[in-house]
């Protein structure tokens, strides 16, 4: 059988190369990647705790856990849609998908 | 044993894979990556016996999040492909930054004590029906369920509103 905390280990490591995409990425679309990366470790702890804690029971809980992943997984699309708008729309305008370049509020 | 196994080989191409979407030089390539990525962790969502998310991770994942990502890339090509750094300046802190995080959750993890729990009673199929249930029940989770889909409907709105040319011409 395969403990907890093998999942929970393996989510650790996801998110924080999901962190390290974000924090050190140039490009914007692959900040994004990260994110979701990030947000797929989540995901795996929830259904991880899901399934060791709360499966079998028959109590409302083993649904809600369920719920609250479908709320993340819709979150997670509306990110996406929404950010790689974003980009697509300050790339039209200034030329450029590198953060850094996107300046224009600058002092 | 042989469960071990998979899982172990699972996890290490999903992770691997991961390291090269946050690496990799073109963009392309990271967003293959990507695909690879997030279809181990559909293959997790099996071992966890989540059959209804393992499903939903390779249709909204796969299926929508990954193509509107390469959709993305290819629209904004010619930016920057091949020569130059892929990374910030101060990629370094960002690594320091990541690896503290891990050790940190790490140690937190070590100190619970239900790190070495062992998995409960399996889930039945009975489970998945009542989800569908509670999903449209008022006196369970309809409403944070609708909250979503109107978040979702808001989204994809904003979206097509955001990236929509307004001007009719090659900006």
């Amino acid at each position: 059988m395969i403990p907890l905390y093998w999942y929970l280990v393996f989510s650790i490591a996801l998110f924080c190369i999901g962190l390290f995409g974000v924090l050190a990425r140039k490009n914007a679309v692959a900040m994004l990647m990260g994110i979701e990366l990030m947000l797929n470790a989540v995901n795996i702890n929830l259904i991880a705790f899901w399934r060791y804690f709360f499966a079998g029971s028959t109590q409302t809980d083993t649904t809600r856990a369920l719920a609250f992943v479908a709320i993340v997984f819709v979150s997670a699309a509306a990110e996406a849609a929404v950010g790689l708008a974003l980009i697509i729309s300050v790339y039209r305008r200034r030329q450029t998908i590198i953060p850094e370049d996107m300046n224009i509020l600058k002092g | 044993m042989i469960l071990q196994l998979f899982f172990i080989v699972i996890a290490a191409v999903t992770l691997i894979s991961a390291i090269f979407v946050v690496t990799a030089k073109r963009l392309m390539h990271a967003a293959l990556w990507l695909v690879l990525a997030l279809f181990g962790v559909a293959v997790l969502f099996a071992f966890l016996e989540a059959s209804f998310y393992a499903v939903v991770q390779v249709l909204v994942y796969i299926g929508a999040i990954a193509i509107l990502i390469i959709f993305a890339v290819m629209l904004t090509r010619r930016m920057m492909d091949e020569k130059g750094a892929q990374l910030n300046k101060g990629w370094w802190v960002a690594a320091v930054a990541a690896a503290a995080l891990f050790a940190g959750l790490l140690a937190a993890l070590g100190a619970w004590a239900g790190f070495q729990e062992g998995p409960g009673a399996a889930p039945d199929t009975a489970v998945l029906t009542q989800f569908g249930i509670d999903l449209v029940d008022p006196s369970k989770v309809a409403i944070p369920f609708e909250v979503a889909s109107i978040l979702l409907l808001a989204a994809l709105v904003g979206a097509i509103y955001i990236a929509a040319d307004k001007k009719g011409g090659k900006g």
